[in-house]
């Protein structure tokens, strides 16, 4: 394995090769915000939390994707980076109905937790309160779209890891909708296989166990980290 | 032989050029006139807002305004002048009851330098023999027979060709890069997914003269190594996709596309790919991924298409105008097209005036022409006593510039330091009557609406930009919400993962820039 020696905030940090920089700088224990990311799933890139500014490149690069390499120097921590942040946590708040003190993933929910990191007290931008449903066909899970904030969490691990892609982005811009099947009540479509997976990486609270109240959700991204060792193992083993 | 080129194009048969057609028909046959009178369809002769528009040959007049109901007068006239002398020069008594016969020394036709347009206006779109008879194909076959697809890529960098879709990357180093691309397979992408508000540039190529971009398409392939190619349209084209798919049909038949082209073993086959409605998919990743069957949405780069293109393979994608350069410039010479234009942007250019000029329709100039000569001297500027506030260039992801700047001159890195882009060649003029709030709300609400929802700040970021300019036009934004938009508007350009959210503010910040004092005069909250 070749090594690669970059540095990360003022720190010299060593990561293998084809590593991401955020990789790296998680590595070496410098806290890049995310959300849209998850260890296991492919990145997108989407969320744009995670921009860092690169020495001699103009623009900003999202550390989920981009990869290390030798000699390179990264900021992720400036003001300008900061203030991104906050202003990406606001543009999330204001375009859902995010009301933590009535969810069920009130403090264990990444939105809530990134808001709190890059400190949102409040917002600047008004609330639009859109009009958006909740999808309660499902014996077992419940999406409420008011809380989806479309980091496509869910449909890449459904793709992905589970095999079975009932979920897909429907329309475009701020019309976007996770819609399960095609567009069918999620209860009725027959690939789904139950196992959850979507509800275990959902970081907020849209996605749910039919019968959690405030409070009670606990998302458990980590779970899908060991499925895959686990799977990665049985393959690797004679 | 008398000949009548009646334009075909989306803009003169919308104002009825079809009609004209079939009664000029109906005169010639009944005058029993066939035989020496040739009428046929041709793609678009240039000042569109003036159509119908019918040339005559081969005197070489150009008649605007044609109505049906002058087809008998027009017949009558020509069969006068066939009967009367066989010296055609004798100029023909005649004038359309409602038009007029333009004047060929008019600035909107000498300023021109037609490359593109070359054969546009005087070809039958529709007949692949035409074509061939000016020259299609022609320089397919000879770089086929002499020629390394090294030289061909040697040759296009030689030339600076710089891609028309508006960025300006240049030509011969894309065509390079993918000829370096491991793998047998590549693939060649024309890009015809022309969206921006006010451009129909691609649109006249495509209905004018197919083969030229099936010719540069093909030329492309052999010299980046490409057995296939799409060509990604927009279902609103239905003219444009119907030519290009009979074009191919005939390419195909007549071996000037498919296996073993000219008796030597490359080949190459095209596929018409029609697009779903969506602006971003003019966007390279967004089109690759809607040529895959999936959802258009962008991907960050790199990688980039000439690494990871369709299918994974390594694809060159280029422009419409950028593929109808190739032949000329093979044809003429890499330097003959290098002397045209500026030392930094070569060649010429197509744009789409339209908006509030007197004259307006599809121009093809040299770069480096300054706004000035294109605006008020072949536009003949702002109708009815009006002055020219500003041009808009560049559509949604370009900007203004303002009248007293018009002495810019059309080349990429002008427009640019002006804040602006060259874009794929819409130049919307704005007269003195025009807001410029409204225009950047326009030109937000276009991108909210067209913004794919993939990242956030396009998705949610031109919904917060486009509500503080409504608030601003309906007078009450305070100076705190004209912060804010500047503000955000810069994050969301800094920020965006392609280049519609990268470029969406633009309009904005451009109007912001030059013409503050609109949004100052809107601000009513205290």
């Amino acid at each position: 394995m070749s090594v690669r020696t970059l540095r990360i905030d003022g720190r010299d940090v060593a990561s293998a090769d084809g590593a991401t920089v955020l990789e790296a700088a998680r590595v070496a224990g410098v806290a890049i915000p995310t959300l849209c990311h998850l260890e296991g799933l492919s990145p997108v890139a989407a969320c744009r939390l995670c921009l860092v500014e690169i020495e001699g490149s103009p623009k900003l690069q999202p550390a989920c994707i981009t990869p290390v390499s030798e000699g390179l120097v990264v900021h992720t921590a400036t003001p300008r980076l900061r203030e991104i942040r906050r202003t990406v946590i606001e543009l999330l708040f204001t375009e859902g109905n995010h009301v933590c003190s009535v969810c069920v993933a009130n403090g264990h929910c990444e939105l809530q937790d990134r808001a709190v990191e890059v400190g949102m007290d409040h917002a600047r931008l008004p609330y639009r309160f859109p009009d958006r449903p909740v999808d309660l066909s499902h014996p077992r899970f419940g999406l409420d779209h008011n809380r989806c904030i479309l980091c496509s969490r869910c449909v890449r691990v459904c793709d992905e890891v589970e095999g079975a892609h009932v979920w897909d982005v429907a329309w475009r811009g701020e019309h976007c909708r996770i819609i399960a099947g095609l567009d069918q009540p999620w209860g009725s479509v027959d690939a789904c296989t139950d196992c959850g997976k979507c509800v275990m990486v959902c970081p907020t609270g849209a996605l749910f166990h039919k019968g959690d109240s405030e409070g009670e959700k606990h998302e458990d991204p980590s779970r899908l980290a060991a499925l895959q060792r686990a799977r990665h193992a049985r393959q690797e083993a004679p | 032989m008398t000949g009548l080129r009646c334009c075909a194009s989306a803009g003169c048969l919308a104002r009825g050029s079809g009609a004209l057609m079939g009664v000029l028909e109906t005169a010639i046959s009944r005058g029993e006139l066939g035989d020496q009178i040739q009428l046929r369809p041709v793609g678009c002769l240039g000042p569109c807002s003036q159509g119908p528009l019918l040339a005559l040959d081969p005197d070489g007049d150009l008649y605007a305004g044609v109505d049906p109901q002058d087809a008998e007068t027009l017949v009558a006239a020509l069969a006068r002048r066939l009967h009367q002398s066989s010296d055609q020069a004798t100029p023909l008594e005649w004038a359309p009851a409602r038009g007029e016969r333009l004047d060929l020394r008019a600035p909107f036709f000498q300023r021109q330098r037609r490359i593109v347009l070359e054969h546009c206006g005087l070809i039958d779109p529709t007949d692949l023999e035409q074509a061939i008879a000016v020259g299609a194909y022609g320089q397919l076959e000879r770089v086929l027979q002499s020629w390394s697809p090294e030289q061909v890529v040697t040759e296009l960098q030689r030339s600076g060709l710089r891609g028309r879709g508006g960025a300006g990357y240049p030509t011969g180093l894309k065509w390079a890069t993918v000829a370096r691309m491991p793998g047998a397979r590549k693939v060649v992408v024309c890009n015809a997914d022309e969206g921006d508000p006010g451009a129909f540039m691609d649109r006249a190529v495509l209905e004018g003269d197919p083969h030229r971009v099936l010719e540069g398409m093909a030329i492309a392939a052999y010299a980046v190594g490409a057995d296939h190619g799409f060509i990604y349209i927009r279902a609103e084209y239905e003219l444009a996709i119907e030519r290009l798919r009979l074009a191919i049909e005939q390419a195909v038949d007549r071996g000037r596309l498919g296996a073993a082209l000219f008796g030597t073993g490359f080949g190459f086959t095209l596929e018409l790919r029609v697009g779903a409605g969506a602006y971003v998919c003019g966007e390279e990743t967004a089109l690759i991924a809607s040529i895959e069957g999936k959802r258009g949405t962008p991907r960050p780069r790199p990688p980039y298409p000439a690494e990871l293109g369709v299918g994974g393979r390594p694809t060159l994608i280029n422009n419409v105008e950028t593929f109808a350069n190739v032949a000329p410039i093979l044809r003429e010479g890499a330097d003959w097209f290098a002397a045209i234009g500026t030392a930094g942007s070569s060649g010429t250019k197509v744009f789409s005036l339209t908006g509030h000029v007197r004259r307006g329709g599809l121009v093809e100039v040299p770069m480096g022409t300054s706004l000035a000569t294109v605006v008020l001297e072949m536009g003949e500027g702002s109708p009815h006593g009006s002055a020219v506030k500003a041009v808009q260039t560049g559509g949604p992801s370009g900007g203004c510039v303002p009248a007293d700047r018009l002495d810019t001159r059309l080349d990429y890195e002008s427009l640019q330091s002006l804040g602006t882009i060259m874009g794929s060649g819409g130049m919307v003029v704005l007269d003195q009557n025009t807001d410029m709030v409204a225009l950047a709300a326009y030109f937000m609400a276009f991108c909210r609406e067209e913004s794919c929802g993939k990242c956030v700040p396009c998705r949610a970021g031109t919904v917060q930009l486009h509500g503080l300019l409504e608030k601003i036009l309906a007078g009450q934004a305070s100076q705190a919400d004209l912060d804010q938009l500047e503000t955000l508007g810069a994050m969301v350009m800094d920020t965006s993962l392609c280049g519609l959210g990268q470029s969406a503010p633009k309009p904005m910040l451009s109007t912001l820039r030059y013409f503050r004092g609109d949004y100052l005069a809107r601000l009513g909250a205290p």
